[in-house]
């Protein structure tokens, strides 16, 4: 767990000396509050279309930090050669690919709670009310969502050599998760076989991201808390998906030539 | 005497495809090399001979098509055969938004070594290298000198009985290369194995207690540099172009 630890360790450290983060925060924050000092519309209400808006940016935002972040991981260590020594040590390559994910996933937990502290700041300043518990479900199950995205991105780096298309195969398939997911088993419904079979496979083969990503109106809308047998569920279901990504990245990673 | 390092008719293929035909070809070809404890072994062969792609088996880089290699009567197949070695790649980059002393932390966690034991191991270690001055320093800010002592310093953070060093001193400038070799000297006079690959002759002549010459990926000739050079009564460099088979009409 050691040597996991220290190789996440570095993998946070990157993150946190790059700009990335600090570029997409500042930019988030920027766009909210330009938005929230301008009533649009004169609507007493504005302040739900200001959350909605500040939870799609922070969404996007650390979809990005993920995609990004965890698609570099191996091939800039292959490109500049620090695999090599890395490699050379008693370290096994299972353990390398877990650490890596730890400290992306670990990364995206630490931008995530400075991203929600704003949001929270933000919404505060309006609603003058902290309804933390909610907070937290929604950013427990964003959290757990990014998992499945850096293990995905991380097993995307193994298998396309540059990290661009990765990062861009990474994105459509989260982004058509996000916005058709959800629709696949009606439209699997309205097609003739072999099609609806395919379409059935595909929903449910696919990680439904959608769900903690519907999360966002329970903040939006201030709805009551979801129960916690609910959130620990769907949890579970993601942590599936983290697991069967990092095996398969195992798999491939096992014998491939690093030199 | 102690076999440190063992290879048994290692054999390495590389499969390629040039214009949809599969060709294949033999980098090693049932290689078997043994290194004893406490000697300085001189890898030597001409480019793409195969001195590379035997450390990169060694290492556990990649795995040979046949044969096996053992470290320490390990396979080298199991991460734990790389607990007592130190290993410094021709090309050394490190980690640019770290800086020395963060970068030997690191390795030192790898290593499982406590952390108390660490931070003086990380001090020795820096002092050895003359890196001490810039440890706090990020590695993008180091020349090309200053990154190959990083290197070497990452090869010794636990305390290896088995150095593994491809070419250590390609692209420095003699002073560079001077303090890589005094380094090794060091070792040397410290009792400890070191397995390392050169172009420089004269750095091998100095160095080394005894040296495998491998070319087309086949052992050509072992022995103690004396050894090789009487048996072809002239000096190494005659003696390894001798063996290589490199004819310098040829050329001329």
């Amino acid at each position: 767990m050691k040597i996991i630890c220290a190789v996440a360790g570095v993998a946070v450290k990157e993150l946190y000396r790059r700009k990335d983060f600090y570029v997409l925060l500042i930019v988030t924050i920027l766009i909210c509050l330009v938005m929230g000092s301008v009533n649009v519309f004169n609507d007493d209400k504005v302040i739900r279309y200001l959350k909605e808006l500040a939870l799609l940016l922070i969404w996007i935002s650390t979809l990005i930090i993920a995609i990004t972040t965890t698609a570099r991981q191996i091939p800039a260590e292959k490109e500049q050669r620090t695999l090599l020594p890395l490699l050379a040590k008693p370290l096994s390559r299972n353990q390398l690919i877990v650490g890596k994910f730890l400290g992306c996933w670990v990364a995206c937990g630490l931008a995530l709670i400075c991203f929600y502290i704003f949001f929270g700041a933000l919404a505060a300043s309006r609603e003058h009310a902290w309804p933390l518990l909610n907070y937290f479900q929604a950013a427990l199950l964003h959290w757990f969502a990014l998992g499945v995205v850096v293990a995905l991105a991380l097993f995307g780096s193994l298998v396309f050599a540059a990290p661009s298309s990765n990062s861009t195969i990474c994105f459509v398939i989260v982004a058509t998760i996000l916005c058709l997911g959800r629709y696949l088993d009606a439209v699997a419904l309205a097609q003739s076989e072999p099609i609806r079979s395919i379409f059935y496979a595909i929903y449910f083969a696919i990680p439904h991201l959608e769900i903690p990503f519907g999360m966002r109106n329970l903040i939006v809308h201030n709805w009551p808390l979801v129960e916690w047998k609910f959130i620990a569920l769907d949890a579970i279901y993601l942590l599936a998906y983290i697991a069967l990504f990092l095996a398969a990245a195992c798999l491939v990673f096992r014998r491939k030539p690093v030199n | 005497m102690n076999t440190i390092l063992k290879t048994e008719k290692l054999r390495v293929e590389f499969k390629t495809r040039q214009l949809g035909k599969a060709t294949t070809k033999v980098a090693l070809n049932g290689l078997d090399l043994a290194v004893q404890a406490g000697e300085v072994f001189g890898f030597l062969g001409p480019n793409g001979a195969g001195k590379t792609t035997t450390m990169n088996v060694l290492l556990g880089f990649i795995q040979p098509t046949g044969g096996a290699a053992y470290l320490f009567g390990i396979d080298v197949r199991q991460p734990i055969a790389r607990q007592r070695i130190g290993y410094l790649p021709e090309l050394t980059y490190y980690y640019k938004f770290l800086n020395a002393e963060e970068i030997l932390r690191f390795y030192a966690k790898i290593f499982k070594i406590p952390n108390a034991e660490a931070e003086k191991r990380i001090d020795f270690v820096l002092k050895l290298v003359e890196l001490q001055h810039a440890r706090k320093r990020l590695i993008k800010t180091y020349s090309k000198g200053m990154q190959q002592r990083v290197g070497l310093a990452q090869a010794l953070i636990n305390n290896p009985d088995l150095l593994i060093l491809d070419e250590p001193t390609s692209g420095l400038d003699p002073v560079g290369r001077m303090k890589v070799r005094s380094i090794i000297q060091r070792l040397k006079n410290e009792g400890r194995t070191v397995f390392f690959s050169s172009h420089e002759m004269g750095e091998v002549e100095t160095i080394c207690d005894r040296i495998a010459i491998i070319n087309n990926g086949e052992l050509k000739a072992v022995g103690s540099v004396s050894e090789i050079s009487s048996q072809h009564g002239a000096n190494l460099e005659k003696a390894f172009l001798d063996i290589i088979g490199f004819q310098p009409e040829a050329v001329a």
